[in-house]
């Protein structure tokens, strides 16, 4: 651009009119900027929020599906929303993908769209996976390599249902019903058993902030996890951010957030635990930095947020500071460390266990679609 | 790859508007055989070579017309290696083919010559490498000549040539409708071993949309998994990605630069003479309108190959689930003007209703003409797909945001750079460069790339300055209290250019003609009051900031800047708004001991006063629909500044009566402590203390002085002293003077 060019121009005739538009702020980016503003002139995160409920998964849910996200570690994502994703096309975009990955591989080499390639990649949707029936529906995306022979494969995809034929395919998805498209080689058959490399899947569970300022055009899934190789990421994150025009970043966790996230989990009730409340703290020192682990049994800690809970149904500020203020005090009297000073890094309950890094495994398959809610509302933040 | 496949086509485009102009000027050829000795006038035409050259054009001419029928008409034979005659026209040839070039009706003749192979392929060799167009070749040539290829009379290394000649040659032939109709012909031609490179290069020079086959696409596959990976069909096959990526994926090594070998070495020199010729005759060449060049930096995280992402035209609209196309998919398909064509403004209001967009909206930050286009949008998605990607971006790669990132901090700086020219080119700020002044400025040490982020605060969209206060300036003003004074001059600065963005969008608002009445005038006066407040709010920064560097001259000179653009708000932009100083500012550089501060003031308070007058008369011309009536507060204060000004230039009166509560009164006690009860003379133009030098040097100007009495500078001599001043280009004062004091009275 030419910078000379700059200083000839008037200025435009429609600035006035988008004049108008913000002070009426009608227009989606004028709402965008108006929460943009809420969320940087109030406190960064509401300082109440539910304890998540008992199973809130809707009836229509894939348990099968939902067992195969529980227990493995996901690296999170902010994602902007897709510009013109459709849930039609999901095979399509899985042809595309696989050979993109494939071209990409191998670089310089040019590869035929729909070729069988040894890369497979596979989208499938997540049905009943939302917090409210707004919310965009999830979907799964595995990369898989064929032909890669072994008998105990976790690869789920030879028990899913057959592909069901759609009845209006240009009038995109009908809301809350459940869609399952494989393509054709993915059919049940003895030698297409794979191993899965690589999973990721976009979700929103009570994304209405987001959706308010969305139009038509958009699909928004502002949370993405991803199970495997970095590089798998990147290859699948920039198909996705030419494809849909969208941006991923990393999301990371921050101290504060991970107290929530440990008093909202242990507010959960639990019919038995399966681990140990523990959190972990990293002492910035020299020569090599000194991590501080701090277990609790999970009903001590349950009985502590007992004592310091007041409001029913809810978890406030003054409720995540006090627990925590409990702990250190706790710790302090028998170590004489003041853990307040210290950076925590990790937490982990029986719900879920979640690092700064923005690294989070689901454990409990009640309080699956909580532990996505909080995160949904940190992805939201971060695109905000 | 694809700049060079832009460069080309450009150039193509040039050398069409270029023959428009040339036809005329094209020699006009001759079927006249001159029965004279054509050695002779060869010879003749040589040795006047470098002495006129118009005559050897001519007579070289002639010869060469003799030359081309000779080759065109002599019959078949099986040698002519040793043949004389053959030899010396195949030099007259060369000698005008290298000098200027061959007409197009010769180049015709020739190349069939050339490509029938009839002199054997050594004299088809030579011809070939003189086939240089005087400006343009006909089409027609071409396609007579890619005929004589079917028929198989001449040999590989001629075809060789041939399609090196052509790919060399390929912008000076005339149209190229005819010649892509051989498309098919040409990609066959792919699987001769020896021809692949060169038709390769061929077809990427002449591939269109429509030329992107399935089963071309899966040709050129297999040609690639018998030949391996070779860069001449990895640029086809990208380039046939480009047009149809629903077909085909490829992904080219980023640092691999040339895919083609260069087939105009042979040609270089000449090529460029030609260009020449051609481009004398085209009034202006196309300006370089595509700016993003592919420009890639190294790949350094997945996110992207550089910041902005490169434009590519939109892909998953219209392909995806391409096999039940529907009627309007193929009718917005057909309609849809192509990124890659766009090139110039006018082409972009013809196309605007039916511009392809990019794949990815970032990209138009490189591209001045898409700049044009989202500006004017209609289009909310578009808008909310730059947003989001221009969020997102900025939080990502701000530097201090993380703290190992001091690597990229020039990077981030260039990409601030590039957002602050597209803001400028646009004379608009972006929603996304806002939301994120929110968020990073509390966290901004005040240093980091200081210019850039001043230059975002100032294209800052017009909004409501009590919500803008919080979350922006609050925060600047920390950082403004405790930083140098050079960062207060340069917060002060950008504050004027966000002042000014603001009155030129709230001046183009007023001018609109309301069409809704109600809601907009109350906006309109709520846009009105966001601007006061925001001069209201730098008045009180500079107050206490003069008070923080004790009355820096320095400063004072920013902050006199900034009242320079208030005062004249209602005069320049046409709005009901006139914002006095406050008496922090005004004293202080009424009393500055520098004369271009007193200058400064003085001219802004001329201009005061001119507004201020305007606004009076049109009061009461239009007293019906005064809506922002000043305040009457204004003009008293006005006034007031006014009479201390008068006082302390021209009556030597200075704070005589307090007028308003704000005016500086000194019990006469003090004065009298102090030994300065004469006081009454010392504030004038002459005894100002930033005037006093000058009163000085006037008077040194006269001769028969010989002490220096600044009190005889009264009656006639007051008004030479005056005269002196305005010389001294005090204009400020000159205006201010002229403007505010009748000189009825001479004190």
């Amino acid at each position: 651009m030419d910078p000379s060019d700059a200083s000839e121009l008037t200025p435009r005739q429609s600035a006035s009119s988008r004049l108008k538009d913000y002070f009426i702020g009608a227009t989606p980016l004028q709402k965008r900027l108006e929460s943009v503003r809420k969320q940087t002139s109030f406190v960064p995160t509401s300082p109440r929020r539910k304890i998540p409920q008992c199973s809130q998964l809707q009836e229509d849910i894939d348990t099968q599906k939902i067992a195969f996200l529980l227990r493995k570690q996901w690296t999170l994502y902010s994602l902007t929303p897709l510009y013109r994703f459709s849930y039609t096309n999901l095979k399509e975009y899985s042809r595309l993908l696989s050979a993109f990955i494939t071209a990409e591989k191998q670089k310089g080499f040019a590869v035929e769209v729909g070729e069988d390639f040894n890369i497979k990649v596979i989208f499938s949707p997540l049905p009943g996976m939302k917090g409210t029936q707004r919310d965009s529906e999830a979907f799964l995306v595995q990369r898989g390599l064929l032909r890669y022979y072994r008998p105990q494969s976790d690869f789920p995809i030879p028990d899913w249902p057959p592909l069901r034929k759609k009845e209006s395919p240009a009038l995109g998805f009908p809301e809350g019903k459940t869609h399952q498209i494989l393509s054709k080689s993915q059919l049940p058959s003895e030698n297409t058993e794979g191993k899965v490399l690589w999973t990721g899947w976009f979700c929103c569970i009570f994304g209405d902030s987001l959706l308010e300022t969305a139009s038509e055009d958009f699909t928004c899934l502002p949370l993405f996890l991803a199970n495997g190789a970095e590089s798998n990421t990147a290859i699948i994150g920039t198909w996705f951010q030419k494809t849909f025009d969208c941006y991923f970043s990393p999301l990371a966790i921050n101290a504060f957030n991970l107290t929530w996230m440990v008093a909202m989990w242990t507010a959960c009730k639990m019919d038995y635990y399966t681990a140990a409340t523990e959190f972990l703290w990293s002492v910035p020192c020299s020569p090599q930095s000194l991590d501080i682990s701090y277990a609790i049994h999970p009903e001590d800690a349950k009985a502590l947020w007992d004592s310091v809970h007041k409001t029913p149904g809810e978890v406030t500020q003054e409720e995540v500071d006090l627990f925590m203020d409990c702990l250190y005090s706790h710790f302090h009297r028998h170590f004489k460390i003041h853990l307040s000073a210290a950076r925590l890094i990790r937490v982990s309950t029986s719900v879920a266990s979640a690092h700064t890094d923005g690294k989070i495994k689901i454990l409990c398959h009640k309080y699956l679609i909580g532990v996505l809610a909080y995160l949904t509302e940190l992805a939201i933040f971060q695109i905000e | 790859m694809s700049t060079q496949r832009v460069k080309n086509s450009r150039t193509q485009k040039r050398t069409l508007q270029g023959s428009k102009s040339c036809q005329t000027r094209l020699p006009i050829w001759k079927i006249t055989e001159k029965p004279s000795d054509s050695e002779s006038i060869l010879k003749h035409g040589q040795n006047n070579r470098e002495g006129n050259y118009q005559r050897a054009d001519d007579e070289g001419g002639d010869a060469l017309q003799i030359a081309v029928r000779f080759f065109e008409k002599s019959p078949i034979k099986t040698s002519w290696s040793k043949d004389k005659t053959l030899e010396k026209h195949l030099k007259t040839v060369e000698n005008v083919a290298w000098e200027n070039g061959l007409a197009p009706e010769g180049i015709d003749a020739l190349l069939n010559v050339a490509v029938s192979g009839k002199f054997g392929n050594a004299i088809s060799t030579r011809i070939l490498k003189c086939m240089i167009p005087t400006t343009l070749i006909s089409e027609d040539s071409v396609v007579k000549a890619v005929s004589w290829l079917c028929v198989g009379k001449c040999s590989g290394s001629t075809k060789v040539l041939f399609y090196r000649w052509l790919v060399a040659m390929f912008d000076f032939i005339d149209h190229k409708e005819k010649i892509n109709l051989l498309y098919g012909f040409f990609f066959s031609s792919l699987q001769d071993d020896a021809l692949c490179p060169y038709v390769s290069h061929l077809l990427y020079l002449l591939t269109k949309k429509e030329n992107v086959k399935p089963f071309r696409v899966r040709k050129l596959l297999d040609l690639q998994a018998k030949m391996g990976m070779q860069p001449h069909l990895q640029a086809l096959l990208s380039l046939f990605k480009f047009f149809v990526p629903t077909l085909i994926s490829v992904s080219l090594p980023l640092r691999r630069k040339i895919y083609f070998k260069s087939s105009e070495n042979l040609w270089k020199s000449v090529l460029i003479a030609v260009r020449q010729r051609n481009q004398r005759s085209s009034p202006a060449p196309p300006k370089l309108m595509l700016g993003s060049a592919n420009v890639r930096c190294v790949k350094r995280k997945w996110n992207s190959h550089s910041i902005i992402p490169v434009l590519n035209p939109s892909s998953h609209n219209k392909e995806c689930g391409k096999k039940e196309m529907s009627l309007s998919d193929c009718l917005s398909s057909d309609g849809s003007f192509p990124l890659v064509k766009l090139r110039s403004f006018p082409q972009l209001l013809q196309n605007i209703h039916s511009l392809e967009l990019p794949s990815q909206m970032g990209s138009v930050l490189n591209n001045s003409l898409l700049l044009h286009y989202i500006n004017c949008v209609r289009d909310e998605s578009v808008l909310l797909r730059f947003y989001h990607w221009l969020s997102q971006t900025l939080q990502e790669e701000c530097i201090w945001y993380k703290v190992n990132n001091c690597e990229y901090g020039k990077e981030f700086v260039n990409f601030l750079n590039t957002i602050i020219n597209a803001e400028c080119f646009l004379q608009e700020g972006f929603y996304s460069c806002e939301a994120f002044l929110y968020k990073s400025l509390p966290l901004w040490d005040g240093f980091c790339c200081r210019s850039q982020f001043l230059q975002l605060v100032s294209w800052i969209p017009l909004s409501s300055f009590s919500e803008l206060k919080p979350l922006l300036f609050d925060h600047l003003a920390q950082l403004f209290f405790t930083s140098t004074i050079y960062f207060k001059c340069s917060v002060l600065q950008s504050l004027k250019e966000l002042l000014q963005n603001w009155l030129l969008w709230l001046s183009m608002d007023i001018h609109m003609k309301p069409v809704i009445c109600s809601p907009l005038e109350t906006t309109l006066g709520g846009s009105m009051n966001s601007v006061s407040e925001l001069i209201d709010y730098v008045g009180w920064l500079s107050t206490t900031a003069m008070r923080l560097e004790s009355n820096s001259t320095f400063l004072l000179h920013f902050i006199l800047d900034f009242y320079e653009k208030v005062c004249d708000t209602y005069i320049n932009y046409n709005l009901p708004l006139v914002v006095l100083f406050p008496p922090g500012i005004f004293y202080p550089a009424l009393l500055s001991l520098d004369s271009s501060i007193l200058n400064q003031i003085c001219y802004i308070m001329h201009r005061y006063h001119k507004n201020l007058t305007a606004a009076k008369k049109n009061e009461l011309v239009q007293k019906a629909k005064s809506e922002f009536n000043f305040n009457s507060k204004t003009y008293q204060e006005f006034n007031h500044y006014l009479t201390t000004m008068v006082g302390c230039l021209w009556t030597s009166k200075p704070f005589q009566k307090v007028l308003c509560h704000k005016g500086i009164h000194i019990d006469p006690k003090i004065l009298e402590e102090a030994g300065i009860a004469e006081y009454k003379n010392s504030l004038n133009l002459v005894h100002h203390p930033a005037l006093l030098s000058y009163a000085v040097s006037f008077l040194q100007e006269w001769p028969e002085e010989r002490t220096v009495n600044l009190s005889t500078i009264r009656g006639k001599k007051w008004n030479w002293y005056l005269d002196y001043l305005f010389s001294e280009e005090l204009e400020g004062l000159k205006l201010f003077i002229r403007s505010s004091i009748h000189r009825s009275s001479v004190p």
